[in-house]
């Protein structure tokens, strides 16, 4: 870059250019400004990962202190707890909500009267549409000791559980609302894979003699196999992140050793107990960790198709 | 085409499959409906699964609108919304417009600082020690501000006006036309069915946010409804809304407060969604043409 600066041919074609498009540059403005400042400004704060942040100092006046809080974040008692309770929220979200989608669209694919199908597909995308406020808050009614599900239990002679504060219980219920919210949403993909497949093939398939089942099998699912495969990648690449909004919400003192993730433990430590060099550092590895991921499964998905994330 | 004796028979087994994910789907919601209009000792004695009303009652509801704390964290998230979504929609328009010019110099270089934040980013503590710096803390701009463009939303309105010809803004240009007058009279108009999505995406997305408010608010009267709606349904404090209910009636109102503010608050939502989501799914497929 700084050696192209230096090119006079180069900085009059920056010059014209810019003479030609000054509207443009000027409309640049704001949202440069905007990335700039609210995406690359925390990413220059994130150094306090490194200081000994004291807000009177600022975060360049603040003493470096190497890795300590990476140190102290390793060694702590927490980090095994944390990256176990995240990875594992996730792969159970991959081991049944993303067969899920597949399996609603396939057969949601086949109805045959589509007034039906509409209909059940716009209830399905609904709750994708609740807030996780409302979402949780409905939980947290239905699960209580007194509430609907203990009440059906009971008809049955169960003792009523306590669910959410239950650890053994926070798994299960994080995945299967997980689930039930956006199974629906997330099958809309597939379908809009499963209407572009070239409806010849279906024909060639029947004239071989093939039954609904093994158009699905054979024509169907080979169709959306690089939808499939593409969206299965750039998941394993968000492996590491699990959001805080829903946990937050679920989550208390007495299931933090399933239910507490990174993001909810950054939360904590940072904003309520304000250590905010080691929870930077948390959230860096974090992130670090994350964007590996993330270029690895791009890279992948580079070499099982055309389709890329850049 | 005939079916086989087997395919009719998975045909039958799949309506019933699917008319059993509709009612795992809807009945929540209709219990809550249902509760919500109950009579509140009708309905502690008569628990279970509710077909309809146990009772009849509106006094949860009038206890809903009398409480100031709901009305405000209403009156909070319309203006939220409505300010959040028009700065979302002339930002993200605005960055769509500048990326879809052919031939700009800094394009690439643009794009690549756009699209590296979709995969590293600086995370909670230094964005919220930004917006504590900038001076935001405990205003709405750190709601709104911060998440001033969505950039998977920027990308998938770059790709909708990249299919705008471009003969059409020639002869503007031709005219005289300044860019903000080929993005306002040429490229906008020609966009509503991506304009649309956008502005409900967005819309809904502000409509249903808690966690910055979470983070960046501290006076209760500048409380988001999803944040009081929190305090209620899953700190449970409705006793404060039952300020002169006799002490027995409290516990058993306090329970269909509940439902009748997860209807209260979710109605607009429910209400337009037949409408709308013809767009939501749009948007959708927008995104995965480009995906």
């Amino acid at each position: 870059m700084s050696k192209n600066v230096g090119n006079p041919a180069l900085r009059h074609t920056i010059k014209t250019d810019m003479k030609r498009h000054w509207g443009v540059y000027l409309m640049a403005l704001p949202v440069l400004a905007y990335y700039i400042i609210f995406h690359y400004g925390p990413m220059y704060g994130l150094q306090i990962a490194f200081k000994d942040f004291q807000p009177s100092d600022g975060i360049w006046g603040s003493t470096w202190v190497g890795f300590k809080h990476f140190e102290s974040f390793f060694n702590g008692i927490y980090f095994w707890r944390l990256i176990t309770n995240t990875v594992l929220l996730n792969l159970y979200e991959l081991l049944f909500g993303f067969p899920a989608a597949i399996i609603l669209a396939l057969l949601l694919n086949e109805i045959l009267k589509s007034s039906f199908k509409r209909i059940v597909q716009s209830i399905s995308y609904l709750p994708h549409f609740i807030s996780i406020v409302v979402v949780a808050g409905m939980m947290v009614d239905f699960l209580s000791r007194t509430g609907l599900v203990n009440q059906l239990l009971g008809s049955f002679g169960i003792q009523p559980i306590d669910f959410l504060m239950e650890e053994g219980w926070f798994r299960f219920l994080y995945v299967s609302s997980g689930v039930w919210q956006g199974v629906g949403w997330g099958s809309i993909i597939y379908l809009a894979a499963i209407s572009g497949i070239d409806p010849t093939l279906y024909e060639a398939a029947r004239i071989d003699g093939a039954g609904r089942w093994r158009q699905t099998l054979n024509v169907t699912l080979p169709g959306i196999m690089p939808t499939i495969i593409i969206l299965l990648i750039l998941q394993m690449g968000n492996m590491m992140s699990v959001g805080s909004e829903k946990v937050l919400l679920l989550y208390n003192p007495l299931t933090y050793s399933t239910a507490d993730v990174i993001s909810t433990y950054v939360y904590r430590k940072g904003v309520l107990e304000a250590s905010y060099s080691f929870t930077a550092a948390v959230g860096l590895f974090n992130s670090i960790i994350s964007f590996i991921l993330i270029v690895a499964a791009n890279k992948i998905s580079k070499r099982f198709s055309e389709t890329k994330l850049w | 085409m005939k079916r086989t004796m087997g395919e009719r028979v998975f045909g039958g087994i799949n309506v019933i499959l699917m008319i059993g994910l509709c009612v795992v789907t809807l009945y929540p919601f209709l219990y809550v409906l249902f509760a919500s209009f109950s009579d509140a000792t009708a309905f502690l004695q008569n628990r279970g699964l509710l077909l309809a009303p146990a009772g009849f009652d509106l006094s949860a509801y009038k206890a809903v609108f009398r409480n100031p704390m709901i009305m405000k964290g209403y009156e909070n998230t319309l203006l939220y919304v409505l300010l959040g979504t028009a700065i979302n929609l002339v930002m993200t328009a605005i960055g769509a417009y500048v990326l879809s010019r052919p031939n700009l110099y800094f394009q690439h270089f643009l794009m690549f600082l756009i699209v590296l934040t979709m995969v590293f980013h600086g995370g909670l503590i230094p964005s919220y020690l930004l917006v504590n710096k900038l001076g935001m803390m405990n205003t709405m701009w750190a709601l709104l501000i911060p998440v001033a463009i969505n950039t998977y939303n920027l990308i998938i309105m770059r790709t909708s006006f990249q299919t705008i010809p471009a003969s059409l803004e020639e002869s503007a240009r031709m005219d005289g036309a300044g860019e903000w007058t080929i993005l306002f009279r040429i490229v906008l108009p020609l966009s509503m069915p991506v304009i649309a999505v956008m502005i409900l995406w967005y819309a809904v997305g502000h409509w249903n946010s808690y966690f910055s408010a979470l983070v960046y608010l501290r006076d209760t009267e500048k409380y988001p409804l999803q944040l009081v709606l929190r305090d209620i349904l899953i700190a449970n404090s409705t006793d404060s809304m039952m300020t002169g209910a006799a002490s027995d009636d409290k516990y058993a109102i306090g329970e269909t407060i509940k439902y009748s503010t997860i209807i209260v608050s979710t109605l607009p939502i429910i209400c337009l969604y037949p409408f709308l989501q013809k767009y939501f799914v749009k948007g959708v497929m927008i995104g995965a043409i480009k995906g």
